[in-house]
């Protein structure tokens, strides 16, 4: 039998190898959650220069040396070429690391994996992206990508559910979203704080004043997986066709490439046939428990 | 009362009903405004009306004892506020003020109550579209309730 070396050549270049980067920034977004900025360290010129091309969507593994490697999905810009964005949630001992890193710092990337969201497909349709909490790291892409291609799409509408003012991230670039005329932007928050001007309650109650073309619309939803059941059920009450949902689902992933399993969901790898799917192919098994 | 019907007819919680129908709404109910910060009902009042919002924003609070109003829900274009006017004692559970200007259409409860114990079927049909709006208001207070946010995804 060959080894996995020779059979697999892309095995052999690396799949499984992380590539080292280095901290260019890291700033916070709430008390637990932050945004780190990577560059390819410069190696030995057997790499290609720049950071890997990906797609709204996917994730990179991160390696904190001496630690241990977690997927975290990518929520800079596609178009941006030299370097890549990740927006973490500080959870457990590995994205704690993670959090502590500082500029000149070094950390190995694995990726880009797994599926995108759907953004060709939904050109010249209406679009409704639901983010509830982290969820809006992974949709970041898909808004950067359409708002560089405005013109592609119809009506966009961004809704987002925090759980309070003070753990929205991205609120700066909320905030210009929110001025433009060419996005419709609705955020809501669980629990209002006093100087909370904003809508009060689940995201859910935002999908029937979405203004869309319901019938024509794309929905790309992002959150926890209740709230993406709940969300699914409120767009096709809406009249979205379930067809043209899609959501973007989080399991225990270790390997990224659809070998080792842990991610699996029913027939399928999390990591390789995830994390964006067709709501239809997925809303049988929201509620199957992780191992 | 023309207006009236076609506003009434565009309205989620009125769409679909016949002509007639409308016409028997229409009388109960009068358009009203609210500037930012204004009270529309306070806990513990008779409440003898609901609202559709037409534009703006009005917030659900509920008072602690000598501290802050906390805002528990908004609601906006197109919503029903207020249900405390369908079941006894018929007097406002929390109170609702206006974030931002707003305009609404007002219906006498009391009116509405008559008219729905006086036409069985409409009083049913109602009764429906305001049992399905209790019914996602306390889906989504649920789901508030779980804090789903302050979990891992």
């Amino acid at each position: 039998m060959d080894s996995p070396s020779e059979s697999h050549g892309t095995l052999a270049a690396g799949p499984m190898r992380p590539r080292p980067f280095v901290v260019v920034r890291r700033w916070d977004e709430t008390a637990d959650t932050f945004s780190v900025e990577l560059r390819p360290a410069l190696g030995d010129g057997s790499e290609p220069s720049g950071a890997p091309a990906f797609r709204p969507g996917q994730f990179n593994m991160l390696y904190a040396f001496g630690a241990g490697e977690v997927p975290i999905s990518i929520s800079g810009d596609p178009a941006d070429g030299e370097r890549l964005i990740h927006t973490v949630r500080t959870v457990g001992a590995v994205t704690r690391l993670l959090s502590e890193l500082r500029p000149g710092d070094a950390v190995g990337v694995r990726g880009p994996y797994g599926t995108g969201w759907p953004v060709d497909a939904a050109a010249g349709h209406d679009l409704i992206i639901i983010a509830g909490g982290i969820g809006l790291p992974p949709l970041r892409p898909v808004l950067y990508q359409v708002l560089a291609q405005r013109d592609r799409f119809g009506r966009v509408a961004l809704l987002y559910g925090a759980r309070s003012p003070e753990e929205m991230v991205f609120i700066d670039e909320l905030r210009r979203w929110r001025s433009r005329l060419d996005l419709d932007v609705a955020i809501t928050v669980d629990r209002a704080t006093e100087s909370w001007r904003g809508s009060v309650g689940f995201v859910t109650t935002l999908i029937a004043r979405a203004p869309v073309d319901a019938a024509d619309a794309v929905a790309m939803v992002c959150g926890p997986e209740l709230m993406m059941r709940f969300a699914a059920l409120g767009l096709v009450k809406k009249g979205v066709p379930e067809q043209q949902i899609y959501a973007s689902l989080e399991r225990n992933m270790k390997c990224g490439i659809g070998l080792c399993g842990h991610c699996q969901l029913g027939p399928s790898f999390v990591c390789r046939d995830g994390p964006v799917y067709p709501f239809t192919d997925v809303k049988g098994l929201l509620q199957v428990a992780e191992r | 009362m023309r207006d009236m019907v076609a506003l009434l007819s565009a309205s989620p919680v009125f769409a679909g009903l016949d002509h007639d129908q409308l016409e028997f709404i229409a009388g109960c109910g009068w358009n009203v405004h609210f500037k930012a910060g204004d009270t529309v009902f306070k806990f513990g009042e008779p409440a003898d009306r609901f609202f559709v919002l037409r534009a703006g924003t009005i917030s659900i609070e509920i008072r602690y004892p000598g501290g802050p109003a906390r805002r528990l829900e908004t609601l906006g274009d197109g919503e029903v506020l207020g249900w405390s006017w369908l079941f006894p004692p018929y007097t406002w559970q929390f109170d609702a003020r206006a974030l931002t200007d707003v305009r609404a259409t007002a219906f006498d409860g009391t009116c509405l109550r008559d008219k729905c114990d006086d036409d069985p079927p409409l009083g049913y049909e109602l009764m429906k579209r305001f049992a399905g709006i209790v019914a996602a208001r306390l889906q989504a207070t649920r789901l508030q309730l779980l804090d789903l946010y302050g979990q891992p995804l």
